[in-house]
């Protein structure tokens, strides 16, 4: 028997599938730019390619990276995805060995036990039967879980799982029908010719005794290669495009492209590698927090496959990057999410079938891009000429211990600093960036660059964290931007700066656009165990929280924003601390108005560390002055 | 004729001064309400105003435009509006939670949809 009508579902279903994604892999490969085309290039040849193999395996297939954050879901994913790929690796190696022939077409290997029912009474075929229910079991307690999981989702340790859209759903259920359906139909088929090992063999002589299995069993050999053949024609429009997709990413990442500022190939890869897992879920402080269980990544993904209005999603976010770091996928969620905020609102398309299985990219409105200037407001100043400059940024202006206690540690430096915004300056464009408007960040960034190159310094210390990460990134500057906290370090480490030991417990709270935003974790920790007693908190580095103060999100309201702020310095302050750091004048200030602790900047605890030189100077002086005096 | 007569003596007719809100288009606020229910708890305190950083360069004042769009005078809005940076300064200082740069996004973006539909 070598062709049986059942097969043909599965068949158009497979052969759709690989159709497609050639085809899809050629647009986007189209898409590049330039330079990101011959860094794939150079990726395949290179070093890339091996290492996107492995990760590939590690991510992809083991999953590794869900198992660490959460075993039970983990070993969902890592069942389903390492065991159907066993499954159909060592089902074509069985159709391969014991089939009639070498090199068979696909559905030979995945309906082998139809056409060889008699396969697998003794010695080595029985000992690959056993493997290949093994395999099968081992997906099966996987969907068992997974089933469990869409209705009680706490089971597997996630508080809240992502809802569906009705294709999800159908595509859902033909997933969980494959095998279950599998099961059922080698079972029987098993039960008619006496084989099968402990799983198929044995559920089969059981069904033999009470049902007639040798009718039973074509039925459910449509069924099995029903629900593949639907499963993979509505891949492309479900979350479960990520399986393919995912490949790409590993490699396209490997190879060094990144997401950049519009839509493009590889946010479009990443928002298809998504693949709903809703870890960002439980990771988002809007979620556990204020309660607000709409806007997490996973449902900005898939809105933005599914053509819909992002614009409210994408808007309603803190900007934490804390679902960044817990992706398991890697995907650059944050970046994603400023494009769509770029875009602003985009017009719904109609929704057709072509549409979903061919998205369509979202384009600037144009005159986001052009139009009149709307700061010509601003004049050109001229800056003092000096060694260092220290731009204080809107918010430490709003926070003046913070702006006196810089102005003390500069003065107490000896550098030869200028501190440019001292009468108030102009905003540093990442606000406005962050809501979308780079054309009028642009403008006041043009503003503020021409200030900076003027004044011919050679380092810029900022006091904001959401400055510092503009200055660094968005900014084309001749000079090295520090944060204070990083200013600080390599003044202790020059020793020009010579301070006391506070006997204070300190806990560091890391601000997010400091942290996570720049990569900045190390420099504050070290200048603060080196004045104070520093203590470890139970959210560190790139575990940190947000303070809920955030710029990034314009939609929520003051009182969920109240919300954050409470829990997380609830959170901080669990060890008693005598001071709740932190390195941003945002966060102090929301943190003073929802705790009792002391809530202070690194700069402050510096400032009152360091020994007056003054003093020194004084005494010095009248010493002198007594010479002076006696000699005459 | 009237009017050119009493240009020669110095003396020119004031505009109406009055608030006509039959004649006035508030749909901007109507949108702003809609969109960012915290527009209505503005007691027009001036906080925003004192520490704006357009406002330190400017006449820009937060305040004024709350009021205006409220009231529908709508032109006199348009243009100014766009010169805020977003810094959130103002949000920050307000004592009521007025959400203060989303009602800044809104406006513009009211303004830019008003114009759009306009014949």
């Amino acid at each position: 028997m070598q062709f049986d009508p059942f097969v043909i579902p599965f068949n158009i279903g497979l052969y759709f599938i690989l159709i497609y994604v050639v085809t899809r892999s050629v647009l986007w490969f189209r898409d590049l730019s330039r330079p990101d085309k011959l860094r794939l290039q150079r990726g395949f040849f290179g070093n890339a390619f091996p290492l996107s193999l492995k990760e590939i395996f590690m991510e992809s297939l083991i999953h590794r990276k869900i198992l660490k954050t959460n075993l039970r879901l983990g070993y969902m994913h890592m069942s389903l995805a390492l065991g159907w790929f066993l499954l159909i690796l060592f089902g074509t190696i069985e159709a391969d060995i014991f089939g009639a022939r070498h090199l068979n077409a696909p559905y030979k290997a995945i309906f082998f036990r139809f056409f060889n029912p008699d396969h697998g009474r003794m010695g080595f075929e029985a000992a690959y039967s056993f493997l290949m229910d093994l395999l099968l079991a081992f997906i099966l307690s996987g969907l068992l879980l997974a089933i469990i999981k869409r209705f009680y989702s706490r089971i597997v340790g996630l508080k809240k799982t992502t809802s569906l859209k009705i294709t999800d759903k159908i595509a859902l259920t033909s997933l969980w029908l494959i095998f279950p359906s599998r099961l059922l139909a080698e079972s029987f088929t098993s039960g008619a010719y006496g084989t099968g090992s402990f799983l198929t063999g044995s559920l089969g002589s059981w069904f033999a005794t009470f049902l007639p299995v040798q009718e039973m069993a074509y039925p459910f050999w449509w069924l099995y290669s029903l629900s593949l053949g639907t499963f993979f024609i509505l891949l492309p429009i479900t979350r479960y495009m990520h399986i393919p997709t995912e490949l790409f990413l590993i490699f396209m990442r490997n190879s060094g492209i990144k997401t950049g500022d519009k839509a493009g190939t590889y946010s479009e890869v990443q928002t298809y590698s998504c693949s709903s897992c809703g870890i960002c879920i439980d990771a988002c402080q809007l979620n556990f927090s204020a309660g607000i269980t709409n806007i997490q990544s996973a449902y900005l993904m898939k809105a933005i496959r599914n053509n819909d209005d992002v614009s409210e999603i994408a808007d309603n976010c803190l900007m934490c990057g804390r679902c960044d770091q817990k992706c398991p996928v890697g995907l650059e969620l944050t970046p994603i999410r400023m494009i769509q905020r770029r875009g602003g609102e985009a017009e719904n398309d109609i929704r057709n079938i072509y549409k979903g299985y061919f998205r369509s990219r979202q384009t600037i409105i144009p005159d986001k891009l052009n139009g009149s200037s709307n700061y010509d407001f601003l004049h050109e100043n001229e800056p003092g000429k000096a060694d260092v400059l220290f731009f204080a940024g809107c918010m430490t202006h709003l926070t003046p211990t913070i702006k006196n206690s810089m102005i003390k540690i500069l003065d107490a430096s000896g550098a030869k600093y200028s501190f440019i915004d001292e009468q108030g300056g102009v905003c540093c464009g990442r606000p406005l960036m962050l809501a979308g408007q780079d054309k009028e960040a642009r403008e006041l960034i043009n503003y503020n660059s021409q200030m900076i190159w003027k004044s011919g310094a050679h380092t810029l210390v900022t006091s904001c964290p959401i400055c510092y990460k503009v200055f660094r990134e968005s900014y084309y500057l001749d000079v090295e931007v520090l944060h204070h906290t990083q200013f600080i370090k390599r003044l202790i480490d020059e020793g020009s700066l010579k301070m006391n030991f506070l006997r204070k417990k300190v806990v560091y709270h890391s601000p997010c656009e400091l942290g996570r935003g720049s990569g900045v974790y190390n420099d504050p920790k070290e200048v603060l165990s080196h004045v104070s007693r520093l203590e470890k908190s139970k959210f560190e580095d790139e575990n940190s929280l947000c303070c809920g103060g955030s710029l990034a999100n314009m939609k929520v309201s003051s009182g969920n924003k109240k919300k954050i702020a409470f829990d997380a310095a609830l959170e901080l302050t669990k060890g008693k601390p005598d001071i709740l750091a932190t390195a941003c004048p945002l966060c102090k200030k929301t943190f003073s108005a929802v705790t009792e602790t002391k809530v202070a900047d690194i700069s402050e605890i510096v400032a009152e560390a360091i020994i007056q030189p003054s003093v020194k100077k004084n005494i010095s002086n009248r010493v002198f002055s007594l010479k002076e005096t006696a000699d005459i | 004729m009237v009017k050119n007569n009493m240009g020669k003596f110095g003396f020119t007719i004031s505009k109406g001064r009055q608030i006509d809100y039959d004649s006035n288009d508030r749909g901007i606020a109507a949108y702003i309400f809609e969109k960012e229910p915290s527009f209505r708890l503005c007691i027009e305190c001036g906080g925003c105003s004192a520490t704006c950083t357009t406002g330190n360069l400017t006449s820009f004042s937060l305040r004024e435009l709350h009021i205006l769009i409220k009231r529908g005078e709508n032109d006199q809005v348009r243009q100014t509006i766009k010169k805020c940076m977003l810094c959130g300064k103002c949000t920050l200082v307000c004592p009521r939670g007025v959400n203060t740069r989303n009602i800044v996004v809104l406006a513009k973006q009211a303004f830019k949809k008003a114009d759009e539909y306009a014949i």
